[in-house]
């Protein structure tokens, strides 16, 4: 357990993280992470499957609980669940019967948590359509909607709080290069435009390799922080995994040939 | 006999108001039914209220306080023991097909084993008593009270619960009332259409409304009105008749839906067809060319 003395240094930093470590029960997840992200900034987080990407989200959100170490969220330890972040969850295609149309599904963002009947506000949720450029099909029922589409709706309703923090679990998993290069846009506009700190947690650096300011790479229970540059690189890379491992970068895309293997 | 006399009569009046008090809680439950795919839960907690109906009447010569309890404990250990809708499925199948078969036994100890039987089954709406009436009451105010309370988190919950949970709803421990909600809502069904016939108004009317809309409010309201106009619709008009309610009832609410399927392309996806980028893949891989947003990088 990490002293009180890291609580000064968290101050001003929208996540702070000091020998944070998971374990679900003898399995190590990861180990004494440090990690500083600045408000306004944009970090990725990279690694291969079940490497802990989105248990490290669920921690940010407050959802589950170190094993050791502290986590301060805007300075302080996160509460169970945030209405103040904004969170667009692991894709999931939404069944094409649902009874609920974009605008709701946005609304929820603004008073889901909330007690009452669903009421859906134009005023309250129109703005964050039309910034993602959802404006024509918002009235649609969500299951009739395309995957890009319903992916910007999610985005919506994570903007439409006006969060200090959006977490983004594989936002762009099942979107073609020219709609995820879209969502990243309207995503990194929100950024730029409110200050907002982005968390992506992805598979691929290259369609957020233009907006990233950091990267944290987790593998085998072991982590790299630090600009893209300098994490994804051959050397970075084959000593976390502990294996050889190229990275290639080409045209723009940067290719890890070999991670997953041996895991 | 005339409909007008009949009306006066206090059985039929009895049973008139049981069945709008089943089909006000059946509707409000039964678009979340539908959402979170429980139809089979549905059908599983009415069995099993089935065994602790004859386990109430073996003890204590009552139906409804036994089949209550055997729904509520039911609902509970399937909130609490499955979680994934797979699993749930056959964990319900198992427990099904054993608690019905423990409920045979129980009432073969019973006198009247028969016309028991087919009471709890099929329902018997003109056996209401004045004492089943107020639980009936009771039950379909504390629905009620809940979903006016709860309607919009458990909407969202059921929805999308990794995004609501990220938000803090309590989705756990949503699921838990709402499932308590649903056992009480199906011992009441129960009443009235009989144990094997609830889906008739826990389910078909919420699965007609949602063809016809996709706004919450809206289902919420249709399902309700097509569970009352099932459930007082084919009463009214089994009062003609030596059949059960229970076949009327389970008619009307079929119609209802066969009738929202058809009407469904015409109402609730007019909006897909106006607009031609909204297309429907079930990879999600679509892209839509329009609707790009103000300012794109440009990559590469």
């Amino acid at each position: 357990m990490t002293s009180s003395s890291t609580t000064s240094s968290s101050k001003g930093t929208a996540i702070a993280l000091r020998g944070a470590t998971l374990r679900f029960g003898a399995h190590l997840i990861w180990e004494n992470l440090d990690l500083d992200v600045t408000p306004g900034e944009c970090l990725v987080i990279l690694g291969p499957n079940g490497s802990g990407k989105t248990t490290l989200l669920k921690v940010f959100l407050g959802l589950l609980p170190l094993s050791a170490g502290t986590i301060t969220v805007d300075g302080r330890p996160p509460g169970r669940g945030s209405p103040t972040a904004g969170y667009v969850a692991q894709q999931r295609i939404f069944d094409p019967d649902l009874p609920i149309r974009g605008r709701d599904l946005v609304q929820l963002g603004v008073d889901g948590r909330r007690p009452g009947l669903p009421r859906t506000r134009a005023s309250q949720v129109d703005p964050a359509i039309e910034a993602v450029g959802a404006a024509g099909y918002a009235d649609a029922p969500v299951g009739l909607l395309s995957g890009g589409q319903q992916q910007r709706l999610r985005i919506a309703q994570a903007l439409v709080g006006m969060p200090r923090l959006l977490l983004c679990d594989e936002p762009l998993t099942s979107l073609d290069p020219a709609a995820q290069e879209e969502i990243v846009g309207v995503i990194d506009r929100h950024r730029r435009e409110h200050g907002t700190t982005v968390v992506y947690v992805t598979h691929e650096i290259t369609p957020v390799a233009d907006v990233v300011d950091q990267v944290l790479y987790v593998a085998a229970g072991r982590w790299a922080a630090g600009p893209a540059d300098t994490v994804l690189t051959t050397q970075t890379l084959s000593n976390l995994y502990g294996t050889h491992i190229d990275v290639l970068r080409v045209g723009g895309h940067v290719v890890i040939v070999g991670e997953g293997h041996g895991h | 006999m005339s409909l007008s006399f009949l009306l006066q009569q206090p059985f039929a009046q009895h049973a008139l108001l049981a069945a709008a008090l089943v089909a006000v809680t059946c509707g409000l439950v039964g678009p979340f039914v539908v959402i979170r795919g429980m139809a089979f839960a549905v059908h599983g907690i009415a069995e099993l209220a089935f065994t602790g109906a004859a386990a109430g009447l073996l003890i204590a010569d009552n139906a409804i306080a036994g089949a209550l309890v055997g729904a509520v404990v039911v609902a509970v250990l399937i909130a609490t023991f499955g979680a994934r809708q797979g699993e749930r499925d056959s964990a319900i199948g198992v427990i099904l097909a054993f608690g019905m078969g423990i409920g045979v036994l129980l009432l073969g100890y019973y006198q009247g084993f028969a016309t028991a039987a087919t009471n709890i089954l099929f329902g018997n709406i003109f056996g209401v008593s004045g004492s089943q009436l107020v639980i009936l009451l009771v039950i379909c105010l504390i629905v009620v009270a809940v979903m006016g309370v709860y309607y919009r988190p458990l909407l969202f919950a059921s929805i999308d619960p990794d995004a609501a949970e990220a938000r803090g709803v309590p989705v756990g421990r949503l699921s838990l009332l709402f499932m308590v909600v649903l056992a009480l809502s199906v011992t009441g069904a129960a009443q009235v259409v009989g144990t094997l016939l609830v889906l008739s108004l826990a389910i078909t009317p919420a699965a007609a409304a949602q063809r016809l809309s996709a706004s919450p409010l809206i289902v919420a309201t249709l399902s309700v009105v097509f569970a009352v106009a099932a459930a007082d619709g084919g009463l009214l008009a089994s009062f003609q008749s030596n059949v059960k309610a229970s076949v009327f009832i389970t008619s009307v609410s079929f119609a209802i839906y066969v009738a929202a399927r058809l009407a469904g392309p015409l109402v609730r996806d007019r909006r897909r067809r106006a607009r031609p980028p909204v297309s429907r893949t079930n990879g999600g891989a679509c892209h839509d060319q329009q609707q790009t947003p103000r300012s794109v990088p440009i990559h590469e």
